[in-house]
């Protein structure tokens, strides 16, 4: 039983798991908007990279150019078209509606698609990987757990060092007056927006080169995106790293043990942090969600 | 001489540090009626609350009807004869307006059956709603909504109802109907004590004011020499001569 | 636009809050330069008057004009670019973001930069020191600096400051007035809500009072005693 190897590919794990909640944490933190068709986006976001590398018969990272703004722009017309206009009515509307379109979105992949698995063509970096000592690693892995870094760190120093981010912490912390200030929420609300999208397709990339995809995978992606944000708690974009490290390092470590039971601990693990710590590990402030926001966003 | 419905004896009142008051003292006869003023952050909605039992004092006693209740909560003073409305009226929307008032009736004041109705009815009758008996309250405009609270309070018969600023919002001729709704609650026996900000309609109503600032009652008497007492003009509106 | 022709302008302004009318038909005209006091009891509709004329409350009837143009519809932003500034009441600072922070958004929508952060932090010499610091970690009456400057940055031709004496010692609330007179020498309008009479009428050329949503009395300082506005304060004589 070789638990560094196993260590390693749980945190390797964990920073897909980490990338594809980002969005979430983002949404969530920023605009209050619970998004229960992320997963499907992600989803999406490799179906995209499948049409797109398969049209122009390249692995699919040369597609990324494509896709990502492609992603980016849809979510920006998803804010703009449907979330925004759901909010208006409560923060409960965009619950409803993400979950209606998650089911659309389901559906429209199952008939335009089929429910075949597909994979996604990672040219010659899907088979590589290099040994250090006991340890395998999958260079496809530690690629995907870069990538999460570099997003992570990226969207977190525009957060801290730019007009953009302070205009949405300020949001974060108080819509009314940051409204009141003069910030132009509309525009934010579509850029963070087009972010979370945007991340999401990546991540769904990634998971199409890993391991296959399907039309309903995005529930499961979803689920493991919202513990994952809840663990690291939510507003925080390092919290939610070390949340999906958490996730991963669990999943693996008992998969090691016996592999029927590393999903379940991962979802055991979910509930003990609800249980010991309702607001996550690195919650920037333990407010309950009253009707004037408070929150951060860091 | 006969016991005060309501009295306060030496109230204080503190959240941590922060000193709301330090000696509150007033009574209040039966079927007398009173207005609590103050400027903001004086600690009437506090007040308030230690005298329905939603807060408890730091030091000091309330009486109702002369029985001790400092160590009672709400429920059990509510039962004693002590209602409140609060200042946002929030009637239960699905229900009828007489279903509110019910609901008045038979939560808060332990009534069944035909006596509950009764009280409802009563209740109804004394806030000028039986005319909207059966309308969703949902459908109800702003005043009415606020007569809707006064009849959920008044459903349980309170010897003592307390108002929490209820006269917000209202136009010249609403606020005339309130004026004469508290003022007929008041002559059918109920005592009444108001925190009100709108000096006007209040002051229309009580024949007694007691002004409460810095943590005690700086002025108790008849409002107009409440109002033109220096220690309260300063309260509201800062020392210095002009 | 009238150079001659009042500042800033209301007419008529109905604001409910659902169905609670909050304003009935508050009229009021602010002539460039002018520092105009806002005086009422609490709930005579002051923050809600404020917060209409910077666009954070929109009115069911009535008008708001600016030089002269109509922005009735206009978003808080466009308010701010054109000039309008609102300080609010409590502050609402944003807490995780620093004093600094809380200042450059402030100036995200600014009318000009008439207001860089050097001239913010010569005029606000006791927030300086802590420009890097989490805006909840301060003092009261460096958090109202802190909500003054912010407004500062979007270098407002019309500054609307809500109860910025609130909870605060004297002493602080005389650095903070400094502050506004040295504006008002150099020509910001300023409207300012203040509990205290004497310091309001001391620092004011006009006195505007509110009574349950209404004007009850709008005349210069000058012309007005103490008591013509305990009077219009406490709403006697009107029946």
């Amino acid at each position: 039983m070789n638990w560094v190897n196993a260590v390693i590919q749980g945190i390797l794990l964990g920073g897909q798991y980490a990338l594809i909640a980002c969005g979430l944490s983002l949404a969530f933190g920023v605009m209050r908007i619970v998004n229960l068709a992320h997963g499907d986006l992600a989803i999406c976001g490799a179906y995209l990279g499948l049409v797109l590398s398969s049209a122009l018969g390249v692995p699919v990272w040369v597609t990324l150019p494509l896709l990502l703004p492609a992603a980016f722009a849809a979510g920006m017309a998803l804010q703009v078209l449907l979330l925004g206009r759901a909010l208006r009515h409560g923060v409960l509307a965009p619950v409803l509606v993400t979950f209606g379109l998650s089911a659309m979105i389901e559906n429209l992949l199952q008939v335009a698609a089929t429910s075949d698995p597909r994979g996604l063509n990672g040219g010659a970096l899907t088979l590589a990987s290099f040994t250090v000592g006991s340890v395998t690693v999958s260079w496809l892995f530690l690629a995907a757990f870069l990538t999460a870094c570099a997003v992570l760190s990226g969207l977190q120093l525009a957060l801290s060092r730019t007009s953009w981010g302070r205009q949405v912490r300020a949001i974060a912390d108080d819509l009314d007056t940051a409204r009141l200030v003069g910030v132009n929420v509309a525009p934010v609300f579509a850029t963070v927006a087009g972010i979370a999208v945007a991340t999401a397709a990546l991540a769904g990339v990634f998971i199409g080169t890993i391991g296959t995809f399907d039309p309903l995978a995005g529930t499961n992606t979803l689920i493991f995106a919202f513990e994952a944000v809840v663990i690291g708690g939510i507003g925080s974009l390092a919290g939610t790293l070390i949340g999906g490290i958490a996730l991963g390092v669990t999943q693996v470590v008992v998969g090691e043990i016996n592999q029927a039971y590393a999903v379940l601990a991962v979802h055991l693990l979910f509930l003990a942090v609800l249980v010991v710590r309702p607001g996550g590990l690195f919650a920037a402030h333990q407010a309950a969600h009253e009707p004037r926001r408070q929150g951060a966003l860091g | 001489m006969s016991l005060p419905a309501l009295e306060v004896t030496d109230v204080a009142k503190s959240y941590g540090a922060m000193s709301v008051f330090s000696s509150v003292s007033f009574a209040i006869a039966e079927g007398e009626a009173v207005g609590i003023v103050g400027p903001n952050g004086a600690g009437k909605t506090t007040l308030l609350d230690l005298l329905t039992g939603t807060g408890r004092c730091d030091a000091g006693r309330v009486l109702l009807h002369g029985k001790d209740v400092t160590r009672l909560p709400p429920p059990l003073r509510a039962r004693m004869g002590l209602g409140r409305t609060f200042q946002v009226p929030r009637p239960l929307g699905d229900l009828t307006v007489f279903e509110n008032a019910l609901v008045g009736a038979m939560r808060a004041a332990g009534l069944h059956g035909r006596a509950a109705y009764s009280a409802a009815w009563d209740a109804l009758g004394m806030s000028g709603m039986t005319g909207h008996a059966n309308a969703p309250a949902h459908s109800l405009r702003l005043l009415d909504r606020k007569r809707l609270e006064l009849a959920r309070a008044l459903a349980m018969r309170p010897r003592v109802l307390l108002l929490d600023e209820i006269a917000g919002g209202l136009s010249d001729p609403e606020s005339e109907a309130l004026i004469a709704t508290i003022r007929a609650v008041n002559s059918g026996g109920t005592a009444i004590v108001w925190v009100e900000h709108v000096l006007r309609v209040l002051t229309a109503v009580v024949p007694r004011l007691v002004c409460l600032a810095d943590g005690q009652v700086i002025a108790d008497g008849v409002p107009s020499d409440v109002l033109a007492s220096d220690a309260v003009r300063t309260a509201f509106l800062g020392g210095g001569v002009l | 636009m009238t150079p001659d022709g009042p500042l800033l302008e209301i007419a008529g302004l109905d604001v409910f809050y659902g169905d609670f009318q909050a304003l009935f038909g508050v009229s009021m005209s602010v002539a460039r330069g002018c520092v105009t006091a806002l005086v009422g009891a609490n709930g005579a509709g002051k923050t809600t008057l404020l917060r209409t004329i910077a666009g954070a409350q929109a009115a069911e009837r009535g008008v708001v004009r600016y030089g002269g143009t109509d922005i009735t519809a206009a978003p808080p932003h466009r308010r701010i670019s054109r000039g309008i500034a609102l300080v609010p009441e409590g502050r609402k600072l944003f807490p995780s973001l620093t004093v600094e922070e809380n200042i450059q958004v402030g100036a995200v929508a600014a009318a000009s930069g008439a207001w860089p952060l050097e001239r913010i932090y010569d005029a606000f010499p006791m927030i300086a020191t802590r420009r890097k610091q989490r805006a909840a970690t301060l003092s009261g009456g460096e958090q109202q600096a802190v909500a003054i400057a912010r407004a500062l940055a979007a270098a407002p031709s019309v500054l609307l400051l809500d109860e910025i004496s609130l909870g605060l010692a004297p002493r602080v609330v005389e650095e903070l007035y400094q502050v506004l007179h040295g504006l008002r020498a150099a020509g910001t309008t300023l409207v300012i809500v203040e509990q205290d009479l004497s310091r309001a009428m001391d620092a004011s050329d006009q006195l505007v009072c509110l009574l349950e949503g209404r004007v009850a009395l709008a005349a210069a300082v000058t012309e007005v005693t103490r008591d013509l506005v305990i009077a219009a304060y406490f709403g006697q004589g009107r029946s």
